[in-house]
């Protein structure tokens, strides 16, 4: 087992335009994004969505091999989706055997779920791709604070996020150490059925468990001591920015929508 | 000089200890000035740890009293402002850290003060400086050595512009480039800017290099002095499960086999020049 | 002196093939031998770690070959998994990696690994407390209520219950006072004694490891520049400094003392030995 190789945070530094959006423009256009694929009709709104897409994937400056690799897993799940379309769809049928019938309809349908999620995955590929995980924390704190008002705890939320983001890369290393001191005790994860593999993860999590209450414990006392006492009258190091080119981003998302519903409308 | 922290029979127990049980320390009296470097020696258990953490409010006495800065700690009024004097850096490098990035994390202190964000930049860039970590600013903290985390905890305590740093164990985690590391960045912080040091340890070397050297043992101080003269009484910190500094552990031997030097030769240099002498005369 | 482990050409590459590549061990050669006491000395990230693990098959090397016993550990799937219990290696801060609910269950981890008799786990458990220095009376507990000391020697205890061969402990005074060390290497040694084992201490002081071993082998740079006694180890006092490694003070002081031209003996390591030559040296000038 080599957790090393798992590379975390889909984040490739760089500096291109989409990198030097502030987070918040980018986490609109991502949903606004989300939208147009839902809101989709025909092949030309389908098409213009898309294109919309490679434009900003070709501006990203991330290779693209990199966006196929992201979407390896849900391979299985874009597999299933069409074949559950494919034939599950009635109407003109073109071709059938015994109860398997394949439609004109059902075709299409399969086609647009598959770009549909195709779609999904890749724009939120290029969002956590050219963005850093801390200035999404950050942006997504700012974005949902008026919710605060409602009682939703968007400071408490983000800050167990950069923890979690701090945190992982140690958890890794020392999951790794335990796997080895029990495997030097003669630990056997590999053999043995289900239920004995399942068994054997015990001496693993066990200490992990116990481990990350102490570091819980310990880094909450580091945190008191250095005057932590929630989001009452805090500050922060980074102050994002909105630049000309955000609210250009921002009422490009408000035409791309509008388009899309315009084609809805007209049927395309 | 002024007084920065003043203990007057400091007595404190954990509530659920048995009854019984001696207190973990058992009438503590102690001031420590402004300015000055003080080391802790004590073995495990010693309660030189427990002192540590009642300097910043994180215990608070069960008898007697502690006086940060002229604050008495056991009021919780006085907690943030005891707190954003006294800054404290913990044993294990990893669980003090709380950004993913170096500069994000020396910032988290200032930001919980409510500093504005431009001083907060102009502190992060200079306590990053001040223990020599501003070119990794933007590195991430697992990526660092153990003494180059200690070092980032340090700039994360001093961006709040405390009048005292405590080091609790700082450096019993670490190898011995990073316990120097760590040392230096103290050492400097105290001489440059002033900023008082408490360092508890159970590294004679460390100690050694402190103004101050207070030995602690069964909830007690034992001893209190300079190094240099703390470090005679061989047979004290022997019985109190502590060691003397190699150099002075050959002096003390060569004086029981009658020949006369002097016990306070603590530094390398200064050993040296006291055989020297011994050999060439 | 027989051979127990030998090590042949070992090279260790980690991430090969990608830009990430590093070697971390550069055709190693050493032999260590039965019931001998082995000090392993380097700075963090030297290779020391990466070397023990291949000493008991946790990691398999990039190219030469690790012997035990004059077989290489990797010539069969079932003679790797046996050399985990032969060559016993306690990582450092070992207590985080306790996990039973009592001291008896979590030493007898190893030896029931070792799929053996309940009479032998049995008989292996409490012998293994005992060599770490653990009452009977501990090993009804829970090992997450003691002390960090106390812990320790669990996890130690957990390893010398496999009764390995050799046993490899990975800083096992770390974080511990001047006390607290002297005892636990007072109870491996105690061990070594006892089996004929070969116990290899791995650190990143010299001073605490020169003392108690006959042998060090110096890891720098994923080689090693340095393998013998220790007094033939410590007469490159100098080369040691610059690989930055902490020499014992004597050591240094002596240094300092041959500099100003007075002719001492260049490999003392203890404050015993330097005594005994300053001593020796006083003898002489009164004589004169």
């Amino acid at each position: 087992m080599a957790l090393k190789d798992i590379t975390l945070g889909q984040y490739f530094p760089g500096n291109s335009l989409l990198h030097r959006f502030d987070p918040r423009s980018k986490i609109l256009f991502t949903v606004f994004y989300i939208a147009a694929i839902f809101l989709c009709r025909w092949v030309v709104s389908y098409g213009f969505v898309l294109a919309v897409l490679l434009v900003f994937i070709a501006i990203s400056h991330v290779k693209p091999k990199v966006f196929l690799k992201g979407m390896k897993p849900v391979v299985f799940i874009v597999i299933f989706t069409a074949i559950l379309n494919l034939f599950y769809t009635g109407g003109h049928v073109l071709w059938s055997y015994g109860i398997f019938k394949i439609t004109e309809e059902g075709l299409w349908k399969a086609g647009f779920m598959v770009l549909r999620i195709l779609m999904l995955i890749c724009c939120t590929l290029l969002l956590t791709y050219t963005t850093s995980p801390i200035l999404l924390t950050d942006g997504l704190e700012r974005l949902l604070r008026p919710l605060k008002r409602f009682g939703f705890p968007v400071h408490e939320l983000s800050m167990m996020m950069s923890i979690a983001l701090r945190f992982i890369p140690t958890l890794i290393q020392e999951t790794d150490k335990i796997i080895s001191a029990q495997k030097a005790r003669g630990a056997d994860f590999d053999s043995g059925n289900l239920i004995q593999k399942a068994k054997a993860l015990i001496p693993i999590l066990i200490p992990l468990f116990i481990s990350s209450f102490r570091r819980a414990e310990e880094l909450a006392i580091a945190m008191e001591c250095r005057c932590y006492h929630g989001d009452e009258g805090r500050t922060s190091l980074r102050q994002l920015k909105m630049a000309p080119r955000d609210w250009v981003l921002i009422g490009f998302c408000v035409v791309m929508v509008a388009a899309v519903i315009a084609l809805r409308i007209l049927g395309l | 000089m002024s007084t920065i922290i003043k203990a007057e029979n400091l007595v404190f127990s954990y509530p659920d200890e048995p009854e019984g049980h001696p207190p973990v320390l058992r009438g503590i009296d102690l001031e420590i000035e402004t300015g000055t470097f003080v080391a802790i020696l004590g073995h495990n258990g010693s309660g030189k740890s427990t002192l540590a953490k009642h300097i910043n409010a994180l215990l608070t006495p069960t008898e007697g009293k502690m006086w940060v800065d002229g604050l008495d700690t056991s009021d919780p009024e006085n907690l943030l402002e005891v707190r954003g004097r006294v800054g404290m850096v913990f044993q294990n490098p990893d669980n003090q850290i709380v950004a993913s990035v170096v500069e994000e994390d020396v910032a988290f202190g200032p930001e919980n003060l409510g500093v504005p964000p431009d001083e907060i930049r102009q502190r992060v860039d200079g306590a990053l400086r001040m223990v020599g970590m501003y070119e990794l600013r933007e590195h991430s903290p697992h990526l660092l050595s153990g003494g180059q985390k200690q070092r980032v905890a340090i700039a994360g305590v001093i961006a709040m512009m405390p009048k005292c740093i405590v080091l609790d164990e700082a450096t019993a985690m670490l190898d011995p480039s990073g316990r120097k590391e760590t040392v230096d960045t103290i050492r400097s912080l105290n001489e440059d800017y002033d900023i008082t040091v408490v360092l508890i340890t159970h590294h004679m070397d460390e100690a050694a290099q402190a103004q101050r050297l207070i030995v602690m043992s069964e909830g007690q101080i034992i001893d209190d002095g300079p190094p240099k003269e703390v470090f005679q009484h061989v047979d004290t910190l022997r019985a109190a499960g502590l060691d003397v500094p190699e150099t002075v552990s050959l002096l003390y031997e060569l004086r029981k086999s009658g020949v006369d030097v002097p016990l306070d030769a603590l530094s390398d240099e200064a050993c040296a020049n006291v055989l020297t002498k011994l050999l060439t005369e | 002196m027989e051979p127990i482990i030998e090590i042949k050409h070992l090279t260790h590459i980690y991430s090969p093939n990608t830009p990430f590549e590093q070697k971390a061990l550069d055709d190693i050669d050493l032999t260590i031998y039965r019931g001998e006491y082995l000090g392993i000395i380097g700075r963090t990230g030297s290779g020391k770690s990466t070397l023990i693990q291949h000493l008991n098959g946790l990691m398999k090397p990039t190219s030469g070959q690790v012997l035990f016993e004059g077989q290489d550990i990797w010539s069969s799937k079932a003679l790797t998994h046996s050399i985990r219990f032969q060559v016993g290696l306690v990582f450092q801060y070992p207590e985080y990696q306790l996990f039973e609910e009592t001291v008896y269950k979590d030493i007898s981890f190893g030896p029931r690994n070792m799929k053996l008799e309940e009479e032998e786990i049995d008989r292996r458990v409490r012998q293994a407390a005992a060599f770490a220095g653990l009452s009977d009376e501990i090993l009804s507990r829970s090992p997450f209520e003691l002390s960090g000391g106390q812990k320790r020697r669990v996890a130690i205890a957990g390893v010398i219950a496999m009764e390995p061969k050799v046993l490899i402990l990975d800083e096992p005074t770390a974080g511990l006072d001047p006390a607290g060390s002297a005892s636990i290497l007072a109870n491996i040694d105690a061990y070594r004694q006892a089996n004929n084992a070969t116990v290899i201490i791995v650190s990143h002081s010299m001073e605490d490891v020169a003392r108690i071993t006959d042998r060090l082998v110096v890891v720098s740079h994923g080689t090693l520049p340095f393998v013998g006694a220790p007094r033939e180890v410590f007469s490159h006092g100098e080369e040691l400094n610059e690989l930055g490694l902490s020499v014992p003070a004597v050591n240094r002081v002596f240094a300092r003392i041959r500099a100003a031209g007075i002719d001492l003996d260049p490999a003392v390591y203890t404050v015993d030995q330097a005594k005994a030559a300053l001593l020796k040296a006083l003898a002489r000038k009164g004589g004169r």
